[in-house]
Parts: structure tokens; sequence; C-alpha cells
């Protein structure tokens, strides 16, 4: 399927691991630490952004001290590091894919790193304002709406955004969500990924330390 | 000599087994790559309430049937600071919820309870308790058979094809089949139901008269299917609907009697055979709701003494028959 043929990704990767000789793979010499305790710390985070996502709108505070490569927040590694693993190709927006970055994401998750957004399980936006159209990521097919890309998307803030009343599964009445720094078409394409359901995108705004999820069941109002 | 090894061993554990986790196992028995694994799935689940997730399910040391499905999902979510709750058709105190609830006190050191209002995480299989849970509660199910319409379409490609088109005219059939031969919908456990108006679902062999919690349930749903390998979930305050007609709308099971032990006259009821005469008594399936209940004071018509409630039971005032 879409996300496990991932031929562009993968080609790259090997090249540089296999033609660069002495440099090759990972360069680990800045590196930046993951999980102090990856059994319990994942399992904390996990439950978190379990609650986000069955929650939608409700920021959830992370409580994590992960120190994260520029220009990820602690919230948006944490993220990368609780879900990603090898076998989620994982999508970097053109702003965080710095070698740092790569280099994070490969040695810490094993991750496949991939050239095209739709090639990708989970992707990595740090840039909002620029990130690709809802409709570039994987949206699951009709007998596989799972198959569908999760997206990270790192915002200024989470207050200072205009105002959006959510409604849905998971939110007894409504929910309210100010997220900043998300570009003018944002709000028109979620309308359209609400509306292919079962098919979709997810996802989970990542700010600081703190997430909030959204998954397609999220029907916005304003 | 593996015969006196082994005793040995069991000897040196036995005492300490219930504050120690068990050596040589990951916290929670799954290694982190499953864990991750199940953890995504539970995520999509959640994202598309009522869709079945297909996951790497894994052997579990307990046979297909028993729950394997649900531990997986608990041993994904659990940690060292949650209580756990097992319950199997309503009681605390059964083989399956006893074991279960140990596996877990092994291999991830949690508190376990018997109480509904202290756990954070319930594995239940085939009921929902009685008293009601909250937002920061996480109910598991284990599901024996995920699949709705596989009574009516065997083959697993098709069914697919069904949820992904919403086609499910033959279930509907199916209930009115039901109306035509014996005048209302016999289905009394895993009766169907509709999540969010767009995937059918079984709510796993809960009896039916647990099927009106599940909707705006404030709680967390994730159903987990070990043998066939599946993962479903439904968001709090999620519409869930049992299919019905217009004309034969839903109903839940009802008694002529209340519990016999603490007198509710709520929940749902089960029946006990006390002798071969007819002599039955009908007591709450959620034993410690029912407990709870006595504790408080309330109580039923069988509340005295086993020997009084036998007697009670079997009519002792009347003589029997040819006596």
């Amino acid at each position: 399927m879409a996300l496990t043929s991932t031929p562009n990704g993968t080609t790259v990767d090997k090249t540089t691991v296999l033609s660069s000789g002495a440099r090759a793979g990972i360069d680990t010499a800045d590196l930046k630490p993951g999980l102090a305790d990856p059994v319990h710390e994942s399992q904390t985070l996990f439950r978190h952004l379990l609650d986000a996502m069955a929650r939608p709108g409700r920021a959830v505070d992370l409580e994590t001290a992960l120190d994260a490569p520029t220009p990820l927040d602690p919230a948006t590694a944490a993220v990368v590091l609780t879900l990603c693993d090898y076998d989620t190709p994982l999508w970097i927006d053109w702003i965080a894919d710095t070698p740092p970055v790569r280099s994070y994401c490969r040695f810490h998750c094993g991750s496949a790193l991939v050239e095209r957004p739709d090639e990708a399980a989970f992707a990595l936006v740090s840039d909002a304002e620029n990130m690709p159209r809802l409709g570039l990521f994987a949206q699951g097919i009709d007998q596989y709406p799972d198959r569908s890309a999760t997206l990270v998307v790192q915002l200024p803030d989470l207050e200072g955004g205009p105002e959006r009343v959510l409604k849905g599964p998971g939110i007894a009445t409504q929910a309210v969500l100010r997220a900043g720094g998300l570009p003018d078409w944002f709000w028109n394409d979620w309308r359209l990924n609400a509306a292919q359901f079962p098919l979709g995108v997810d996802i989970f705004f990542t700010s600081g330390r703190r997430i909030v999820g959204l998954p397609r069941t999220v029907l916005v109002e304003g | 000599m593996t015969g006196t090894q082994t005793a040995a061993v069991a000897e040196t554990a036995a005492p300490a087994a219930a504050e120690t986790t068990e050596d040589g196992y990951n916290f929670a028995y799954l290694d982190e790559q499953t864990k991750r694994m199940i953890r995504r799935c539970i995520l999509k689940a959640v994202a598309v309430p009522g869709y079945q997730v297909p996951f790497g399910g894994r052997e579990m040391p307990l046979p297909y049937g028993w729950g394997t499905g649900g531990m997986q999902v608990t041993a994904s979510i659990i940690g060292a600071n949650d209580t756990l709750k097992v319950i199997d058709q309503g009681a605390d105190d059964t083989t399956n919820a006893v074991n279960i609830r140990r596996f877990f006190a092994r291999t991830a050191d949690v508190e376990t309870t018997e109480t509904t209002g202290e756990a954070s995480i319930i594995q239940t299989r085939h009921r929902v308790p009685e008293d009601p849970m909250t937002e920061d509660q996480i109910l598991v199910l284990q599901v024996p058979q995920p699949e709705p319409l596989r009574s009516l379409e065997p083959r697993e490609i098709e069914c697919r094809k069904m949820h992904a088109y919403k086609e499910y005219g033959l279930m509907q059939v199916s209930l009115y089949e039901d109306i035509a031969r014996f005048g209302e919908i016999a289905t009394s456990y895993s009766y169907p139901v509709m999540v969010n108006d767009r995937y059918l679902m079984s709510p796993t062999p809960i009896p039916k008269f647990d099927n009106p919690k599940l909707d705006s349930y404030p709680a967390l749903q994730l159903y987990g299917a070990g043998r066939e390998k599946r993962i479903y979930a439904i968001p709090p305050y999620t519409k869930v609907k049992s299919l019905d007609f217009d004309d034969h709308p839903f109903q839940v099971q009802q008694w002529e009697e209340n519990c016999a032990l603490c007198g509710a006259e709520d929940t749902f009821l089960d029946e006990v055979i006390l002798d071969d005469r007819g002599g039955k008594m009908y007591v709450c399936s959620d034993s410690h709701y029912c407990a709870r209940r006595r504790a408080e004071g309330h109580s039923g018509k069988l509340s005295g003494s086993a020997a009084a409630a036998y007697a009670a039971a079997v009519g002792a005032d009347q003589p029997e028959k040819g006596a």
C-alpha cells in the first residue's frame, strides 16, 4: 500500500548509507538524547496522546523534559519518539529537514525518511504556514481507512489563533480551539477532510510541551 | 531433576509472587515494538470509531478465547501508576478475571482492585460495569468475534467491502427474520450497534441490556480481538445506536424478580439454579456492584443465611409432594 511502498525514500536512504563509506549512517556526534526511560516514558506519553485523540480540542500537557533538536518543540519530538519506528515511513517538512533532525529521527526511531508526503505514515510539520495541503498526505483507502497519515503539526501557540468550535466523537457538547499559525486554507481543507470520512488524516497539534488531538471525525464551526 | 528444580523455583517464587514482578520479561509482558504497533492501531481506532483496525496480534501465554486481545490492549496502555480491575461476565472472582489481574500484577507490578471507582483501567469480558465510569477511566473489552457480519457473510473480503460502502442491509434483514419468526428481535447478546452513524459494530457478547450504556459513555472504550487480530474503539461521548425498526424499537431484557441478594431492580441478573426441583434465584451479574449494595445495607429476599436462602428458594414452608 501507499504507506509501505516507499521506493523514493528508501532508495535515497540506502544510497546515503552505502555510498558514503566511513561517514556512512547516522552522525551521532551532536545527537540529542531520546527518552531517558523508554519503557515507562513512552507509556506515559502514549496515554497523553490517547487522551488527546479521544478528547479532541483539549490541550494535554505531555510533562516531558525532552531536549529536542532545533526547530522541534519537546512535544513534537515526544510524539515522534513515542509512535515512530521502522514500520512507519516519516516525512519531515523543509524547515525541520536538517541533518540534526534527520539523525535524531533515524537514530531514535529507525524510521525511513521519505521525500513525498503521500508515502508517509507520519508527517512532521514545523512550519505550518507552508505545509502541504491535507489532500497530499495518505488518506487511507475505503476498506482500510487506518492506512492514512498522522500529522504532527507544530504551532507557535495553541491559544492565540482565531476561535474554532469543535464537535464530534470525544466531545461532550463542544470544544473550543484557538490554534495559532495555521495557513488560511487549513479549516477549509479540514472540512473536506471530515467530509470524506472514514478516509482522511489525523492531526496532533504541538506547541511547547502541549498537544491537541484532531482526529478526522471532528467537525468544525466558525 | 527438572521436577525438583521447578518445585524449588515455585517454592521460592510463590510467597513473593504478589510483591515482585517477573524477571526476564519486559514491563507488561509485550516488547516495546509490539506495544508501539498496538498503540498506533489504538489511535487509528479512536480516530475511526467502530472501524476494525487490523493489528499484528501476538501469542500470549494463554489460549485464544481467554482474553488475549484485551490483554494486548491493556499491556500497551497500562503504566506503573495504573490501577487495574478485571471482570469476567460481571464477576471479579472467576478464573479469567483472577488470572488476568494476577498476570498484570506480576508483569507490570500494578495495583489491582475490585472497585469500579478506584480503577483507572477496567478490562472486561462480556459486561459493562453497573457503576458509572468517568472520563479518567478506560474500559478494555475482550472480543471473541469482532465482525458483526461474520455469521451472515463468512468471507472477510466481502465483509470489508460491506463496511467500506456502509452496506448493512443484510443485518437489518437478519433482525427482520427474527421478528418474522419469533415476533421480536431475539438477539440477546452481541446485539449489533451503529457507531457515529457510520460503522456497524459488534459490542462483543455483552448482553443487550448493556447496549444503551455504550451511547455517549464518558469513558474511552477499547476493544481487542486476539485470535481475529482486530482492535476497535469508541471514543467518549460518541453516538452508539442499537439497530432496530420503527415498529420494533430496541428493548433490553427485563426480569420479573429483583436481585435475591441486594434487591437491585435495575441491574443485569444471572439466573442461578438451586436444585433439581425448579428452585432458582436471580442475582446481580456485577459482583462488585452487588457486594457494595449489600454493604450499604440493601437486601434481597434471600439475604439471610445460606440455609435460609435455600429454604426460601425451594419453598421449605410448603411440604413437598409425596413427603
